[in-house]
This record gives C-alpha cells, structure tokens and sequence, in this order.
C-alpha cells in the first residue's frame, strides 16, 4: 500500500518521529506515489486518560494507511491496528520523518509482529 | 458510625489497628475489608467465613451480525473500551467501565450485556464482630467497581447489625484510597514517627482533608524519635487519639498476625479510649466541627 503515517513531532518531513505512538503530537500522512503529506494533529489522543493507543489507531485508520512507522507501540494499539490490517514499523525513534519514509522505501523495515512496549 | 482507618503508606499497621479496634467494641460492629488488592484483616481477626459471591461489571458483547459499524458505540466511549476499526467491533474489556453508555446509544441493538469478574466478596463473623471483604480478581486493574460493591453488601448489613462499621482502607493516596473513606463519618490515620512516615501522611492529610469529615491521627511504633508528626498534628488542629509504643513484645505478636490488644490489658485500655474519642468525635458537635475547620 502507498499511503503510511509516520508519527512526528511536527508538520513537516524534516520534523522528528514522534517515539510514542497513542500520545504522539501527531501523524504525517504521506502518499508514497505522488509524495503529497498531510498532517494530522493527535491532540484528542494526548489528553485521553486511557486509551489513547486505541483512539490514535481509529484516526489513522481512517486514513486508509497500510502503515504506521513509529517508535513504540504498546500491545492495545498493537490489537487495534492489526485489527484494522494496518503494519507497524517501529522503534524508529531518533530519525526524522523523512529518514524513516526512505528507510521504509528502501524496504529495510519490517513488519512488528508485536507491541514493543508493555501497559497502557 | 462509620470509622475509616487509612495511611499514607502501607506497613504503618493500619489493619492490626483495625483489627485491635474491632476487639474492643461494645456492641455489633461489622468490621469491612476495602484494602481488596491486598485484604488482610481475617488473618489478624480470623472470622469464620459463612458466605461468598463473585462479583461482575457489566462490559458490552457484539453481535458482529447486527453491527453497521457506524461508530456511534466507539465515539461514545471516554475509555476507547469499544472501538471501531474498519469493518470490526473491537472491545477492550479490561477498561470498560461499566456505564452502560455504548448498549444505550448502540442504534442497532447490537451490544447486549455480558461480564467481567471483579473479584470476591465474602462475610463470616469473629464472636460479636460481623466480618465483611472483598478481594479484587488476580489480573483485575480496577480495584473502585469492587469496592462499590462491598459498600452495597455493608449498606445492606448495617441496620441489622447496629449501624456501625469499621473500614479498613487501602493504604495510599490514590482514587481507591478516597473511594473507601468517602462514606465514612471519622477518618483514622495511622503513621509511623518516622521522615518517611510523617512524609506519607502529609500527603494523606492533603488527600484527605479537603473532604470535610473529622481527621484524627493514630500513632504506631511512637517513641521511634521523630517528632514532625507531632508538631505537624498540633498545627492542623488534628487531635492524636492514641500512641501505640514501640515494643519488641508488640512487634513479635505482629509478626505472628495477632492482635495488640491481646499483648497487655494497658494496650486494650489504649484502644478502649480511642473507640470512645473517636464516637465522640463523629458526634456532630463543636468538639467534631473544631477538628475539619
Ligand atoms: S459500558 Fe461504558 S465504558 Fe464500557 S465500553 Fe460501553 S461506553 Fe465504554
Ligand atoms: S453503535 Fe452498535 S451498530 Fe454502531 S458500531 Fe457500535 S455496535 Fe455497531
């Protein structure tokens, strides 16, 4: 799939991956075809008391992502988005977004086949 | 009455103080176990237990037949303990909260009630001492729900067994902590004269003054050398009503899950004036009013 969401400190390719995923600051949505990114905030995720994995998870699986490149994902975020078919890239933390993406289309991520971080 | 007895930390001997003052009631007490991740009063009071029940919390079932997927459930859930992924229902039944919201909103009526086993309760009796627990299943994150419902089942027993109750409460400060006490008419603190001691009861003091109910502070282990505490308590107007002396022979009969009042008639003496300090003090009155204000 061309379209995956890298979780970012900011709105730009040059901005840091955000390492956490449910309480990241926001998703750059980026079509790999014709490069065209969109940023979507996390805010409503951020303030969550609990399930803020599972809510960031529905609001980028809105996004018709086939992937999520991250930095940690714990194991309800992990459910919510196998459930939803989307593949999850991580421990990513340290890159910037852009890194990661061409990390990713030179094909050296693999697919987590579990959450890398434990709780909530 | 109601009497909570609390701490800011655990291992200030909050239970064999319950359990000491439970020995010494003139009349029915039931005495209540809120401390459900980690009861311990029937070792220290031994009951006989006559009766149990499993406890649940309603969580939502799908019926992935009935589902249009429409969100609604999903949208309505603070906890995110629903949610809809695509073409799929996903529950997270561990942090449901039970408030039915998602069945009631469920335009579909594709969500029906099923459960989640909280834990036990359970009751018995020691002599006049009616004996009342709960124990939060092993894997259970929600300690509050349960203790919702011992409350209930002490509710029920209550006009039948004199109309007072002991509770002891989780140690801490935290939403269990408040849960317990908050029903209460007199909360007991236990510390320790201790830097650490006096530093969790601080904080106990904190959580718990702003509810309004007579405070009053019970000193174990006194004699340890510290004295914050004490100073502390004469600020704040927080009347100490008993001292339990550091002693070897106290300690010893700790260790062995006995109960103080047992070690020496002066011990029993200690906890037979601080029942009666603390009637009078849940007694609405200008002694009680004096303690909160
Ligand atoms: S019962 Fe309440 S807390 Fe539980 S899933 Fe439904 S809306 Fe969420
Ligand atoms: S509200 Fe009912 S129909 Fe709508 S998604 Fe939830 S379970 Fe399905």
């Amino acid at each position: 799939m061309s379209i995956i969401a890298v979780t970012s400190e900011g709105p730009s390719l040059d901005d840091q991956v955000d390492p956490r995923f449910g309480r990241a600051a926001g998703f750059l949505v980026v079509d790999l075809e014709t490069m065209d990114t969109r940023y979507i905030s996390n805010g409503q995720s951020q303030v969550m008391a609990q399930g803020a994995g599972i809510q960031a998870a529905e609001i980028i699986a809105r996004e018709g992502v086939g992937w999520v490149l991250t930095g940690y994902v714990g194991p309800k975020a992990f459910k919510a988005l196998s459930a939803a078919g989307i593949k999850v890239g991580q421990n990513l933390e340290g890159l910037t977004v852009r890194q990661a993406m061409e990390r990713f289309k030179s094909g050296s991520i693999e697919s987590a086949q579990g959450a890398n971080r434990t709780g909530r | 009455m109601i009497v909570a007895v609390a701490s800011g930390k655990g291992g200030t001997g909050k239970t064999t103080v319950t359990a000491s003052l439970a020995t010494v009631w003139d009349g029915p007490l039931v005495a209540v176990d809120l401390d459900v991740e980690e009861p311990n009063l029937h070792l220290f009071l031994q009951p006989a237990i006559s009766g149990s029940q499993t406890a649940h919390m309603p969580v939502p079932l799908v019926d992935e037949s009935r589902c249009t997927y429409c969100g609604a459930c999903s949208d309505l859930c603070q906890f995110k303990a629903i949610s809809v992924m695509g073409q799929l229902v996903l529950t997270f039944p561990e942090m449901c909260h039970g408030c039915g919201g998602c069945l009631a909103v469920c335009p579909e009526k594709a969500l029906s009630p099923g459960q989640r086993e909280l834990g036990e309760i359970s009751w018995g009796r020691v002599g006049q001492v009616v004996f009342l627990s709960g124990r939060l299943r092993i894997g259970e994150a929600m300690s509050p729900p349960l203790m919702r419902r011992v409350k209930a089942k002490l509710e029920q027993m209550l006009p039948a067994n004199g109309g007072d109750a002991i509770i002891d409460a989780p140690p801490g400060v935290s939403c269990p902590a408040v849960n317990a006490v908050i029903d209460s008419d007199v909360v007991l603190l236990v510390t320790e004269p201790t830097p650490f001691g006096f530093y969790d009861f601080q904080l106990a003091w904190e959580a718990f003054s702003p509810l309004g109910k007579p405070l009053a502070a019970v000193i174990n282990r006194a004699g340890l050398g510290h004295d914050a505490v004490y100073r502390f308590c004469r600020e704040k107007g927080l009347p100490i009503l008993a001292e339990i002396p550091y002693d070897r022979s106290i300690a010893e009969a700790y260790a062995r899950g006995r109960i103080i009042t047992e070690v020496s008639a002066g011990l029993r003496e200690n906890f037979i004036s601080l029942r009666d300090k603390l009637r009078d003090l849940a007694r609405p009155g200008p002694s009680g009013k004096a303690v909160h204000a």
